[in-house]
């Protein structure tokens, strides 16, 4: 208890990021329970409502309280977000822990792979394998997957290169360690701190991404309640009800800037060189 | 650079064309849906399974992935990009006719963008940790935060539905067309300048040759103009080149949002109507551009740094 004290009061900042982060995870995760309206429940005397007691967002075209269609969309871009920031790192992390140990054959496979993916317009190349896989929400993570993992197998090749050539990594191979309990004992703790921050730092930047994505039509389907699909239906009607733009825009914007920052005081916590 | 590092680079732009064009002829290949139908379907017409087999037939789709892979290539390289499937011209044709626009609305939009950042930039590394820099951090925090989407939509909103003083949409029109997509692009792009800017001259005031000039007791407007600004605009070069090459490969999403004839509007186009020959045409041009762009940043520091010239 005491050093959980210490630890809040060494790292105020940090705190108030988590538990705001915290927050933003709890509605959406109990968006369900909340007395709020049901975000499919189309009634079409309601449609485009401006903001009222009753509707606090207004309503959208097909009459659907917009409230509840952001809080609701919350746990779809939360989920896929944080879902797409553990692939892309447990992906990248993986190739780029065994291209570093392992060298060779394995690294110049991996690593020419990765300068491919690194030398065009990933965003470009995310588009296509959306769309030619289909509009969904799983494929819009798998398509950001594959052009996003190469900034992690890069950043744990060299953390995993730095210490490949140590005496105690010698000596455990010496000893008949397996290779498996090296990887797992020596290289990636030493490569995971690093990694982390880079996660959380990108996990902002991911779910614009994939907004991004859903808003082009590429990302998730029409009834779901997601932000960037908002977005898009929202500009159909921009003149007549631009609550439907505005709300689930500033949820995007809010959310992202919650993560940004506590991926910045994260990096402060973990990284002791960065001390200003 | 040598001409052995241009040949290896060269070499270099080669393989990840092909890799790239691989990578999408697979997806195209493996993706549901059949673009014979979709052709077609595009035309209007509900055609007869001989018919489907017979324009297969023509079209080279029944034979092995392989061998209808290195016929495309082989055509790519006598510059026949195949034939779009939904506008029935040449993908070639329709890719030079994005071009022009796209290059246009890139260069306007760095333009601004470079107007906001270097100014906001430079004001905040000389204010080091006053408030003129905490406001400048603030905007560059907030400005990184915003969906550029969003940012397009709102000023659709503000500009041209509340106050009436541009075009709606930019599918023609003069130069008002360009004005909102440069915006939200500048926008984003110059959060991130602005922050790259401080840091280049942060690191180029610490430096001795400052101190020195400022013991011989120049101005500190000379020093920073005419010594530091050009010292600290030179790594921002390679970030420019890539930003054009992002740029040129036409952001998809503003390009969308404003209906501007772009090549990123083409893709996403492209992608949604199956248009398999323009998606690879498009995907490929990206690439290209980019990665040429990029070359050309590098061959630029030979002139630009004296410290990257051969021999010294």
């Amino acid at each position: 208890m005491v050093k959980i004290a210490a630890f809040i009061k060494a790292n105020k900042q940090f705190t108030f990021f988590s538990l705001l982060a915290a927050a933003v995870i709890a509605v959406a995760w109990l968006a369900p329970l909340l007395p709020i309206q049901d975000p499919y429940a189309a009634v079409m005397r309601d449609s485009l409502q401006a903001p009222s007691a009753e509707h606090w967002f207004g309503t959208d075209k097909l009459g659907r309280d917009v409230f509840s269609r952001v809080i609701f969309g919350a746990r779809t871009s939360l989920s896929a977000t944080l879902t797409l920031v553990f692939c892309i790192f447990l992906l990248g992390s993986v190739l780029g822990v065994l291209a570093g140990y392992f060298g060779k054959l394995v690294d110049t496979v991996i690593m020419r792979v990765a300068d491919m993916m690194i030398s065009f317009p990933g965003m470009i190349l995310a588009i296509a394998i959306a769309g030619i896989l289909g509009a969904s929400i799983t494929n819009a993570v798998i398509a950001i997957t594959m052009v996003s993992w190469t900034k992690y197998a890069r950043l744990s090749r060299s953390l995993v290169l730095k210490i490949r050539h140590k005496d105690y990594v010698a000596a455990a191979t010496v000893t008949g360690s397996r290779t498996l309990y090296i990887l797992r004992r020596y290289m990636l703790p030493n490569a995971l701190p690093t990694l982390v921050i880079t996660a959380a730092t990108d996990i902002g930047g991911m779910m614009l991404e994939l907004a991004g994505l859903s808003f082009l039509g590429f990302g998730a389907l029409a009834p779901t309640p997601e932000w960037g699909l908002m977005l898009n239906e929202g500009r159909s009607c921009l003149e007549n009800a631009p609550w439907m733009m505005i709300f689930p825009g500033l949820a995007i914007f809010l959310v992202v800037v919650i993560f940004n920052l506590l991926g910045d005081s994260l990096r402060d916590v973990l990284d002791p060189r960065t001390d200003n | 650079m040598s001409l052995k590092d241009f040949g290896k680079r060269i070499l270099q732009i080669v393989i990840v064309l092909l890799g790239v064009s691989f990578l999408t002829f697979s997806l195209t290949y493996l993706a549901p849906g059949d673009p014979v139908r979709s052709m077609y379907a595009a035309s209007g017409v509900i055609p007869s399974e001989e018919v489907l087999e017979s324009m297969r037939e023509q079209l080279g789709l029944n034979k092995p992935f392989l061998v209808q892979y290195f016929n495309w290539l082989g055509n790519c390289l006598h510059g026949d990009f195949g034939t779009s499937f939904s506008s029935g011209k040449p993908v070639v044709d329709s890719l030079l006719a994005r071009l022009w626009p796209t290059l246009k609305l890139s260069l306007l939009s760095l333009a601004l963008m470079l107007l906001i950042a270097v100014p906001a930039g430079m004001l905040a590394a000389v204010k080091r940790n006053k408030w003129p820099d905490y406001l400048v951090r603030a905007c560059t925090f907030f400005g990184i935060s915003m969906p550029n989407f969003w940012v397009g939509l709102l000023l659709i909103y503000l500009l041209a539905l509340k106050l009436n003083l541009l075009p709606v949409t930019s599918i023609t029109g003069g130069w008002q067309r360009m004005v909102m997509p440069a915006i939200t692009m500048a926008f984003a792009m110059a959060a991130k300048y602005t922050r790259q800017v401080r840091t280049a001259v942060l690191d180029e005031l610490s430096q001795d040759y400052v101190v020195g000039a400022r013991c011989r007791g120049i101005k500190e407007s000379v020093i920073l103009w005419r010594h530091v600004f050009p010292n600290a605009l030179l790594p921002l070069v390679t970030m420019l080149g890539l930003s054009l090459g992002n740029l040129l490969g036409g952001t998809a999403v503003v390009e969308t949002i404003f209906s501007y004839p772009g090549l990123g509007s083409l893709a996403v186009s492209a992608i949604t109507a199956h248009d398999y020959y323009l998606i690879q045409g498009v995907v490929l041009w990206i690439a290209l551009i980019y990665m040429v762009i990029n070359l050309a940043v590098d061959i630029s520091y030979t002139y630009l740094d004296p410290r990257m010239r051969e021999g010294r």
